[in-house]
């Protein structure tokens, strides 16, 4: 017995190393969104300048749509934008955009420069609606069904794979209900 | 060294205490908000710089946060509603202090468990050397410690 106890420690020890590996491998910076399956929050964005139509909620209600939040500050957005294109031009699905904390004038200007994949924007420039939707960071996207209930968050750049293996099924599969 | 050491120490807290994030403008009118605002924000985590409080951050997100707890301040909510509101859009994550529930009894109670596993083995420990002694020293033993001493003529 006292042997047995005596490498209990160790056991202990290696139990803790085994914990704590696997924890490595998780990304601390991937929070679960709380939205999942909820309404959206309610919102009515003022239009970005240069644009006519801004943003409420209540415009996403009827059809299943992507909500994607970016900034012309946001070097990932520009990675991300010429998918959105390709997404809009295919008309598969409209895309709600949610310019955040972007100075007056700079959204209208970037989408102007890269062309603009939204049905409408609405400018969140004291970054409250973020807060709202629990955002941690931009390029950050929304799949939001007919009845204007969140039903996936993707965070980060939407990626070509992104896209086909995740989004589009998920879409696909919303659409036919 | 060890002034070394406590020089580290004091300046570490000196400019810990000196970083508090929130900006001069950002201060409320009413001072007894005020205190509650810098009470919350030390309570809330930013999310996007993991082990940091608002209230050290100046992460954008930690600035738009504190400015949505003092909006809801004047608003008339009270702390806990605050911390309820945060929670319901960012998790438990948002949370310094994780809520006591199912998936953080292991969190909450390990101390109480190593203390418990420790203890048990110190006890475990003492008892075994002190149950030992009195069996090694018999009468022999003695006998032969006090010849010992008797030659070195100290006794």
């Amino acid at each position: 017995v006292n042997r047995f106890l005596s490498f209990l420690p160790l056991a202990f020890f290696l139990l803790l190393t085994v914990y704590f590996a696997l924890g490595l491998r998780e990304d601390p910076s991937e929070i679960p969104s709380q939205l999942i399956d909820e309404p959206l929050p309610s919102f009515d964005l003022a239009p970005i300048e240069g644009l006519e139509q801004g943003l409420s909620n209540r415009d996403l209600i009827g059809q299943v749509s992507l909500l994607n939040v970016f900034g012309s500050w946001c070097p990932p957005c520009a990675i991300e934008h010429p998918m959105l294109m390709q997404i809009s031009r295919s008309g598969q699905v409209p895309i709600y955009g949610i310019d955040w904390k972007d100075e007056p004038g700079a959204g209208a200007r970037w989408l102007e420069r890269h062309g603009n994949p939204y049905v409408r924007v609405g400018d969140d420039e004291a970054g409250t609606l973020a807060i709202d939707l629990g955002l941690t960071g931009a390029p950050e996207t929304f799949l939001v069904d007919r009845e204007g209930r969140v039903r996936y968050r993707h965070v980060g750049v939407i990626t070509e794979a992104d896209w086909r293996d995740t989004l589009q099924p998920m879409i696909e599969e919303l659409q036919t209900r | 060294m060890i002034k070394y050491l406590t020089g580290l120490i004091v300046a570490a807290l000196v400019t810990a205490a000196s970083i508090a994030a929130p900006a001069p403008d950002e201060r409320m009118e009413d001072a007894a908000l005020e205190v509650r605002a810098r009470g919350l924000y030390v309570q809330l985590r930013c999310v996007i710089c993991q082990s940091q409080s608002i209230d050290e951050s100046n992460a954008h997100l930690a600035v738009d946060m504190r400015a949505v707890v003092r909006t809801r301040l004047e608003a008339g909510d009270s702390d806990q509603e605050i911390l309820d509101y945060m929670q319901a859009r960012y998790g438990d994550y948002v949370l310094m202090m994780p809520p006591f529930q199912r998936n953080t009894l292991l969190l909450w109670l390990s101390p109480l468990l190593v203390l418990l596993l420790g203890g048990g083995f110190a006890v475990l420990y003492v008892r075994r050397q002190s149950g030992h002694t009195p069996e090694s020293v018999d009468d022999e033993d003695e006998a032969r410690v006090a010849a010992l001493l008797d030659e070195e003529g100290q006794s």
